[in-house]
């Protein structure tokens, strides 16, 4: 199991350290310090094996975080907790930085406490660490808060604590996909992916029950055959089914009932948490098209011409629209003509960023540049990094929908129609390349 | 409030200070000091003199102070155990608190503090926490009971914890239940033998209830336990895998990861048949692919064991490969090890997508990447033969860039290209050639000069080639001027006539110039056979090379199969079992994957031959590796080491003609000059000349085609049993015949006639082949010896042992009758060598069960001596490997009723510092005695061949390690044949 933790800033000074285990030296601290963080080069690897110790690292910003161990202990299991590691931390101090980490080192070993047993990873949902994990001492609390709090860190819905209660139900769901593409210069789509992830913000009385719906394909293929009457198919038809290759949920998430009935049921936490995850690779809606055209004009001169499409409704608006021009290292000077937007060099960037801030369903739009190159006795050619892009579109690309969350408290009198609920949909760019 | 200011005192007079602080009496100040104290502590400060100062604080209510004070007295305690012992009273007092966080805070800090009386002071509490009414407290107390363990295992023995840790499975709280399943797990690593974990069908189904309910990290302690099982037939791991699938769709990686692992346990046991298993196969394929778009770190630990799983079971994944393209961004450590799962998944449908994406990396920037890149496009070539032709073409473009390490790693990848596709695409040649200058690294020259030896009838200017690089010889690294003596060499065979002056430079440069004893000793065989016999030269050095094989550093199987019981640990992202990176016995129980339940096997029946045996001829392949060149006498064993002084070696000797006749054969009557003599042994001194017979002696043992050991006679028939006649013999095996050596003695009064012999039925059916034949009578006290050809064609039936024979012989006088064991390894035919694929199949295919383990006790061989010995007796090494300093041998060999017996033999290298080696080297002249031996030494005319000796004396128990013991596992789907094959084995290496 894990051995110990540390923080370290960018100079590799350390901000915290937590030892679990015997086997675990001070020396460790500065192994590590000295083979990774003052390494001269690139990071090889995050697991690093030095004099039979074995470190794992993550890295926020310009702060360290990395577990050690002598064992053979679960390695995604080390990296999911320095994760988690993260997230709790943000959610107490919001922003990791060094600065952060001084200021809050008492309330970081007080969690490490918490969080990590002898190098075992205990509930470290952040709902129930910040009912017992405050900062303010004890004093205020009875004996029926604290049985409380054990049940809900050990129980078995530890992610929510019970007597929770809102005058107004409300939930809101967004559907946040990120869209992810390689196309080769002719336009051919090499991998195309959506990754997705349903974000879920509800403020509900008591322990309310959950159901979530959306069209995902075998569940309606399913329903289809199961009642025919008139009504629901002709509802079904309008609406596309989507393909899911695969999903993963939240813990409250009853996973052997999806297993079995492919339906999502749980019981949420209070506030925000990430419902369930998914990936889809059929019948993705790409939201725009790049068109690159680089020429090479002698040694010393590249002319460049982008052309980018807008491929969904007219109605519809997408925002932030960036796309990202490598240019080669020698570049010197670059003249850029676009018809819409700002277009720049930024020479520190070796890249053309050309910036858009609205743009419309089913329109183009076009950008030229003459790029200077200094002449080189380099014989490595230019690689020719793909073009990227980035944007912002208020549909899901994948074409999912949610079709319903239904609510049920039985025990307090509120029912699913009292229930406020807000869907939104946000597609936004992934690794969204095409190459030239 | 911020905190950062206790990180900045760093002033002297600190620690007086702060003693003054800890000791007020207002809390604020004390709690201000406390935190300065442990700021000063995490930066490694030393503030341990504070011990009794901060103590005293712990008496508080304020529980974040309290926290503080508990975790300074972890770090100093057991520097200052004494005082420590100060602290236990409020440990004691706050395990009674009746705040349950304040009494679980207790315990467990309690179980971090490795001083030995407050550990004594623990016990009370701590098995009072263990029942605590609280869950929290019990969970805690769980854990706490691992901890002591790890202080004092006895302690934790005799106090009964365990029991009461068990029972604890049963909690009604999933948390408990998932922390006492942690601690278990832990404290049963360290005693591997006791059966602390008891799971059983019961046990397990409580840990599956557990597993619905608990946190995601105590799903993952539950899942790892789980893999632990072993399930008792295919149905109950069938049950627990239809409840393990749900975890597949988990947001945490570690628990998609760990269910994996339980799947690709509990599948073994599976047959292939069942519906379940293809359904099970379709279900991993997406989780596995879902955790490429994790966090890159986590990436990088889900491709390492997808690495793994492509390998085991690569139809999980064959459709997937376009989720291991590369993208731009990805971390180095994710890029190459996607790279190195396309070219697993590579296959004839994927080709031309997978070739287009390596062209498109061959051009980024890390040099690394890029060269993986290029060489995997290599590999695809070798691997898809269809895609040859266009691999080779996009090397040539990559060739074109002159990119510099791009083209050194493309003429390193054609070089095997050329090895597996022989006469196809030599046009490239030419354009090879013109990157000859660029080269710079030795991997690249060496191959270069390789192709340019191995096409110089086809290259004009071959010999001016070769000469630009003999110029600056010496500074080449081994491996090239190993590969440029034989490149010359292979020039000289082909084109006698223009470079005799080269080959002569070179062969002075490599015997006398050179302090490399490999070198060296290259130099003088080919000296030695070029001046000997010029036409076995052409034999030896152009002989047809083996094919390469296609698929490379694949784990070996024994291995793979282990690494698959550790999915999503440590070892999975090494790739070495924990044994080669975990200090001590924790956690190094060699695991292993489940046999395949009987069930599913009855059908196989040990009299059917295994299905698709290789086909009578099959071209030998060897493993591609990395530097062998494939050469015959290419034998780079180990890093060069330099030899004894050349002045050692000079024993004074006569000129002899060494380069006589033989040569003017081949290059039509010009002088050959002999070179300088002094280096050139001729006249052996007597140690040496005896030293080199042994020599001789050993590899004539192993050199002789016919091959098998065969055993001195023993007598089989007394005279006293059959009237006079005692009949001795002994089984042998030449050239595919089998044969009985029988000596026939008459020690009666009366001539002995009409001699017949006849064979009850046998395992293997054999029979004589011919009548015995006894030409005259066998007069008294006469004996004859007559060797019996024998069969295997006759009638069959299984005897106890299996290789009984009764035998009946008969005479004028009366029938006898007699029984013998004959050695199983006459019936070890010709072509028992397996194709490296199908053995690979084949091991995997053959139950785990079906396995046999040996030790041949005692056995002073090294691995390439053994190889040799067994290959003698028809026992074919498929494949070597180096595994954590052991030599594994892959072995197959075929008996004459068909049935395969695949064999891997471990050998543990004897320590070389305590032996007295005249060089590190020696195994490479047992080998090149030999490979050369069998047909060839005795073509040189026996004595008047000497090898070259450097004064030192090498008799045969130098030249092997001291060897302990070898291991040796048998797979074959008639298991009652390993032991005869074990026998066999010990017979012929002991030998």
């Amino acid at each position: 199991m894990i051995g110990g933790l540390f923080i370290y800033n960018h100079k590799g000074e350390v901000l915290i350290s937590r030892v679990y285990r015997d086997d675990i030296g001070r020396n460790a601290v500065d192994a590590f310090r000295v083979n990774v963080i003052h390494a001269r080069q690139q990071v090889r690897s995050p697991v690093t094996n030095i004099a039979r110790t074995s470190f794992f690292h993550v890295k926020r910003s310009n702060i360290w975080l990395a577990a050690v161990t002598k064992q053979n202990v679960n390695a995604a299991m080390v990296f999911e907790f320095l994760y988690k590691m993260c997230d709790v931390m943000a959610a107490y101090f919001g922003k990791i930085s060094e600065e952060n980490i001084k200021n809050n080192f008492v309330l970081i070993y007080e969690l490490l406490d918490e969080i990590l047993d002898f190098g075992y990873p205990q509930n470290s949902e952040t709902g129930a660490l910040k009912t017992f994990i405050t900062q303010q001492g004890i004093k205020s609390q009875t004996k029926e808060e604290q049985s409380q709090i054990t049940s809900q860190v050990t129980g078995q819905i530890g992610w929510r604590r019970e007597g929770i209660k809102y005058r107004r139900n409300e939930l809101f769901l967004d559907v946040l996909e990120s869209v992810n593409l390689l196309m080769s210069p002719q336009g051919q789509v090499l991998s195309a992916h959506v990754s997705g992830r349903v974000v879920m913000k509800s403020y509900l009385s008591g322990m309310p029950e959950c159901k979530f719906g959306m069209n995902d394909k075998i569940v309606i293929e399913k329903q289809g055959k199961g009642t025919a009457d008139e009504t629901s198919k002709r509802c079904l038809s309008g609406k596309q089914s989507i393909a899911i290759d695969d999903c993963t949920f939240h813990q409250c998430v009853r996973l052997s009932k999806f297993d079995s009935e492919r339906s999502i049921s749980f019981i949420p936490p209070d506030g925000e948490f990430e419902l369930m995850r998914y990936r889809t690779t059929k019948d993705i809606i790409l939201p725009f098209r790049v068109i690159p055209l680089v020429r090479e004009v002698g040694r010393t001169k590249l002319e460049v011409k982008v052309v980018i499409k807008s491929n969904f409704k007219p109605s519809l608006l997408a925002q932030k629209i960036e796309v990202r021009i490598p240019t080669p290292l020698n570049t010197s000077g670059v003249q850029v003509i676009c018809m819409k937007g700002k277009a720049k060099y930024k020479a520190s960037e070796n890249a053309i960023v050309w910036k858009i801030k609205r743009m419309a369903g089913m329109k183009e739009s076009q950008i030229s540049a003459e790029i200077e190159l200094l002449p080189t006795n380099d014989k490595k050619k230019w690689a020719r990094p793909p073009i990227s892009m980035n944007f912002e579109v208020p549909f899901a690309p994948s074409g999912l929908k949610v079709r319903y969350l239904k609510v049920f408290e039985p025990k307090l009198n509120y029912s699913d129609h009292d229930v406020i609920k807000w869907v939104r949909y946000i597609g936004r760019s992934g690794i969204y390349e095409t190459r030239c | 409030m911020t905190d950062s200011k206790y990180f900045t005192t760093t002033k002297k007079g600190e620690i007086f200070e702060l003693k003054a602080e800890l000791n007020s009496d207002k809390k604020e100040k004390k709690k201000e000091a406390v935190k300065k104290v442990i700021a000063s502590m995490t930066v490694g400060k030393d503030v341990s003199a504070l011990f009794p100062d901060v103590v005293n604080c712990m008496q508080t209510d304020n529980l974040e102070l309290k926290k503080l004070v508990y975790l300074y007295l972890m770090n100093y305690a057991k520097s200052q155990p004494d005082m420590a012992i100060m602290a236990v009273n409020t440990f004691v007092k706050d395990c009674e608190d009746p705040n349950p966080l304040i009494r679980a805070l207790a315990v467990r800090t309690m179980g971090c503090i490795r001083v030995d009386k407050i550990t004594e002071y623990l016990c009370e509490p701590l098995r009072k926490c263990l029942k605590d009414e609280d869950p929290y407290v019990r969970k805690t107390a769980a854990v706490c009971v691992a901890k002591l363990h790890d202080i004092n295992a006895q302690l934790v023995e005799d106090q009964g914890f365990l029991d009461t840790l068990k029972d604890l499975i049963s909690d009604s709280n999933p948390m408990v239940v998932a922390n006492a399943v942690a601690a278990l797990s832990e404290i049963a690593e360290s005693h591997p033998s006791s059966n602390l974990l008891d799971l059983n069908p019961q046990s397990i189904n409580k840990l599956l209830t557990a597993l619905n309910e608990c946190t995601e990290w105590g799903q993952i302690f539950i899942l790892d336990c789980l893999a632990n099982y072993m399930p008792k037939d295919d149905r109950e791991a069938q049950s627990i895998c239809e409840r393990v699938t749900p975890r597949l769709s988990h947001a945490n990686s570690a628990v998609v990861l760990s269910a994996v692992k339980v799947l690709m346990k509990f599948m073994e046991m599976l047959s292939k048949d069942l519906d379940y298993y293809g359904t099970l196969l379709k279900k991993l394929a997406p989780p596995l692919v879902t955790l490429l778009s994790a966090e890159p770190e986590l990436q990088y630990v889900a491709l390492r064991n997808i690495n793994l799983i492509v390998q085991k079971r690569p139809e999980i994944l064959k459709h997937e490969m376009k989720v291991f393209f590369v993208k731009y961004n990805d971390p180095i450590y994710v890029k190459l090890e996607k790279l190195d799962i396309m070219i697993r998944l590579a296959s004839q449908a994927n080709i031309a997508q997978v070739l287009a994406e390596l062209k498109e990396y061959a051009t980024e920037v890390d040099v690394d990447f890029v060269r993986k890149a290029v060489r995997a496009i290599g590999r695809c070539a070798i691997k898809v033969e269809q895609s040859a032709e266009r691999c080779v073409s996009t090397l040539l473009d990559l060739i074109q860039t002159k990119v510099n390490y791009v083209v050194q790693e493309a003429i390193v990848v054609i070089k095997d290209i050329f090895r597996k596709y022989p006469n196809k695409y030599e046009s490239v040649i030419a354009t090879l050639c013109e990157n000859l200058d660029s080269l710079d690294e030795p991997e690249a020259r060496a191959a270069m000069i390789w192709i340019v030896g191995e096409y110089a009838e086809r290259i004009d200017n071959a010999d001016e080639l070769l000469e630009s690089f003999l110029e600056g010889f010496h500074d080449e690294s081994t491996q090239v001027q190993l590969q440029l003596l034989t490149a010359i060499v292979k020039l000289f065979l082909k084109k006698p006539t223009e470079t005799q002056e080269l080959v002569q430079q070179v062969l002075s440069l490599a015997t006398q110039d050179s302090d490399n004893p490999d070198l060296r000793d290259r130099g003088y065989i080919y000296w030695r056979l070029l001046s000997t016999d010029p036409v076995a030269a052409k034999e030896v050095v152009l002989a047809e090379k083996p094919l390469i094989s296609e698929e490379t550093d694949l784990i070996e199987p024994t291995l793979l199969d282990e690494l698959i019981c550790y999915i999503g640990t440590l070892a999975s992202v090494y790739h070495k079992p924990p044994s080669a990176f975990v200090e001590g016995g924790r956690g190094v129980v060699h695991k292993s994957l489940p046999p395949r339940t009987a069930s599913s096997e009855s059908a196989e029946s040990p009299e059917t031959a295994p299905t698709g045996a290789p086909p009578g001829e099959q071209p030998d392949v060897i493993p591609a590796q990395g530097d062998l060149l494939g050469d015959l006498l290419n034998l780079d064993l180990g890093p060069p080491v330099s030899g004894p002084p050349l002045a050692t070696s000079s024993v004074q000797m006569g000129a002899v003609d060494l380069l006589g006749g033989g040569l003017d054969s081949l290059i039509g009557g010009t002088n050959f000059v002999a070179p300088p003599t002094a280096a050139v042994p001729a006249n052996l001194g007597a140690p040496i000349g005896s030293g080199l017979s042994d020599l001789f002696d050993l590899t004539s043992g192993v050199g002789t085609l016919s091959g098998s050991y065969v055993a001195p006679k023993a007598v089989w028939l007394p005279a006293m049993k059959a009237k006079g006649l005692e009949i001795s013999g002994t089984f042998t095996r030449q050239v595919g015949s089998i044969s009985m050596d029988l000596q026939l003695t008459n020690k009666a009064l009366q001539v002995m006639t009409d001699f017949a012999i006849q064979f009850n039925r046998n395992s293997f059916g054999l029979a004589p082949a011919a009548p015995l034949q006894v030409h005259a009578p066998l007069s008294p006290n006469q004996t004859v010896e007559i060797s019996l050809p024998l069969s295997t064609v006759g009638s069959v039936m299984k005897m106890e042992p299996l290789n009984n024979l009764q035998v009946a012989v008969k005479n004028n006088i009366d029938v006898f009758y007699f029984s013998t064991l004959y050695p199983l390894h006459i019936l070890f035919v010709e072509d028992g060598k397996m194709d490296r694929q199908m053995f690979l199949a084949t091991w995997k295919d053959i139950p785990n069960e079906n396995e046999a383990q040996f030790q041949i006790r005692d056995c002073p061989l090294n691995a390439e001596a053994a190889s040799s010995k067994l290959q003698s007796s028809n026992i074919f090494t498929v494949a070597k490997r180096n595994v954590e300093g052991q030599d594994m041998l892959y072995q197959s060999l075929k008996l004459t009723n068909g049935i395969w017996v695949l064999a891997e033999l471990r050998i543990q290298p004897g320590n070389p510092s305590c032996t007295a080696w005249p060089s590190r080297h020696c195994p490479s002249w047992v080998l090149l005695a030999v490979l050369v031996g069998g047909g060839l030494w005795r073509g040189f005319g026996g004595g008047n061949f000497r090898l070259p000796v450097f004064g030192c004396c090498m008799s045969p128990s130098l030249l092997v390690p001291v060897v302990q013991d070898l291991e040796l596992s048998l797979k074959c789907r008639a298991p009652e044949v390993s032991q005869h094959v074990y026998q066999a084995y010990e017979t012929i290496l002991k030998n």
